[in-house]
């Protein structure tokens, strides 16, 4: 699976790790809604379909991805910066 | 019809006329007292025991394609009962128990082979854990065996002891494990429901449950609705499709495992073996062909196909353990989609719904434990309390802190 890279242009998969789910950006405050945590934590949607999930370019610029995928055909349908994505969402960083 | 080797003597003489199919293919009743959804190994297996020890006289099994086309029929075929953690090993064990009185049980021939599964070790560390893990597996009534290099070498000789970064230091040998032929199983538990009258349905995919005042009453499916008092849900990587249905959401991912075949060779392991410093797994079919496999590809998956990256990787793995593997070629590759828990472990639980019950998480784990999956399932919808080996796989346990995470990895699906 080839990644499009917003930076670099495509790059093998093989140089990212996978983390899962775009939905752990948004992480709420344990201490103040536990129950929201929980869910956060350990619960996922896990659609059959297009998903959006985070991306780690641990062997390359070690940047935080969001990437769109096929979970059923695998193909990728486009990859932004997790930074842009959270700040989209009025997060400072 | 009842199989024996007078049956199949008789049936020679006289031009195998008198055979007839192994279960019948029902209509769907208007309603049942239990219905299963997913006709794999662990659907088939508690419709089995739901009739056979727990007296249930209605039951069903729904099948969206054909009974065993999922994971049971692309697994690589392990049984073992070799676990650590107090919740795991008493259930794995209970489960090596069925499997060694399982084709007596149901009358077929599911070639379970109990040829011995060995863990090999490549560091003073690793001796030590499979030191500890060995002494719980004892402590729960498995048998255990610490193997030192040499006498692993009187095993198998062609193993690359002098690895430069992973020599082979000895194995831990579980002599009860071993292998099954896993398309059997599902259809020898398919053959014995059958017999008992559950009524397996195949080509009938459940499209939503029916739910009134928080109880089920029933499931939606292609062939219509069928009304029931209980429904177990057994649909391995399609557990969070079939579960959102009835608005839950579940503490797994769906990944894809890939599995391996490779030509018919003559026979040289006889065994079950795994390498230690790396994820590669192997056994040789009675055909010949070697049936290895490794890791999950990694990332969410609901295609029954992997990519090249984790074949590379399996060989790697395979090359540095056996480097005369090097010149076998490879026949086939399939991919099977694994419901990855949060904790590895699994479920075998109520739902927040009266009447709904849920088995599902199996990680990549789930054939070794088919038979005791089934019972502990049906006693689990039959009595409606969890079977005492199976009463660690709550649903709530993350909530409760109580995780049976056997690699310490975490909350993170795709490292366990």
């Amino acid at each position: 699976m080839l990644i499009p890279h917003p930076l670099l242009g495509p790059r093998d998969a093989q140089e990212f790790t996978y983390l899962g789910d775009a939905a752990l950006i948004d992480r709420p405050d344990g201490l103040r809604e536990p129950e929201a945590f929980h869910d956060y934590l350990y619960l996922r949607d896990n659609p059959a379909g297009v998903h959006r999930e985070l991306w780690f370019h641990e062997q390359g610029d070690r940047s935080w991805l969001v990437v769109t995928r096929n979970t059923v055909t695998h193909e990728i349908l486009g990859a932004e910066l997790a930074r842009d994505v959270a700040r989209g969402r009025g997060r400072s960083k | 019809m009842r199989y024996s080797g007078l049956r199949v003597f008789r049936e020679a003489m006289t031009g195998h006329k008198g055979w007839t199919p192994a279960w019948r293919d029902p209509d769907p009743q208007p309603s049942y007292d239990v219905v299963i959804v997913g006709g794999g190994g662990h659907g088939l297996a508690a419709a089995y025991y739901l009739a056979k020890e727990f007296g249930q006289l209605r039951v069903a099994v729904l099948e969206k394609g054909w009974i065993g086309g999922g994971n049971v029929g692309r697994n690589t075929t392990i049984i073992r009962s070799n676990y650590l953690l107090d919740g795991n090993q008493p259930f794995y064990e209970f489960s090596m128990k069925l499997w060694e009185g399982m084709e007596q049980d149901f009358n077929y021939n599911a070639m379970v082979s109990q040829r011995g599964i060995l863990n090999l070790f490549h560091s003073d560390a690793q001796r030590d854990a499979y030191t500890r893990r060995g002494n719980a597996m004892i402590l729960h009534g498995a048998d255990a065996e610490l193997l030192d290099r040499e006498q692993v070498r009187r095993m198998y000789p062609f193993l690359n002891f002098d690895h430069a970064r992973f020599p082979i230091k000895g194995g831990l040998l579980q002599r009860r494990g071993g292998t099954a032929r896993h398309d059997a199983v599902a259809w020898g538990y398919a053959r014995g429901a059958d017999q008992r009258g559950v009524d397996i349905i195949q080509n009938c995919q459940v499209t939503g449950f029916r739910i009134v005042n928080g109880r089920v009453t029933g499931v939606e499916t292609t062939r219509g609705f069928i009304g029931a008092l209980k429904v177990g849900v057994a649909v391995a990587g399609n557990s969070s499709r079939v579960m959102a249905m009835a608005g839950m959401r579940l503490p797994i991912e769906s990944h894809v495992l890939q599995a391996f075949v490779s030509e018919g060779l003559k026979p040289v392991i006889d065994g079950v073996m795994t390498f230690g410093a790396g994820h590669f797994y192997v056994s040789q079919s009675d055909k010949g062909g070697l049936v290895f496999g490794g890791d999950i590809d990694g990332y969410n998956s609901y295609a029954q196909r992997g990519n090249l990256p984790v074949i590379e990787d399996v060989a790697e793995g395979g090359m540095a353990l056996m480097p005369m593997i090097g010149r076998a070629r490879l026949l086939r590759t399939w991919g099977g989609i694994m419901d990855m828990s949060m904790d590895g472990s699994p479920f075998i639980d109520r739902t927040g719904i009266d009447g709904l019950y849920f088995n599902g998480g199996w990680c990549y784990g789930g054939f070794k434990a088919t038979p005791a999956s089934g019972f502990c399932f049906a006693h689990l919808i039959a009595k409606d309390e969890p079977h005492p080996t199976a009463s660690a796989y709550r649903l709530d346990r993350f909530r409760r802190g109580a995780m049976i995470d056997e690699k310490g990895q975490g909350a993170q699906p795709n490292l366990h």
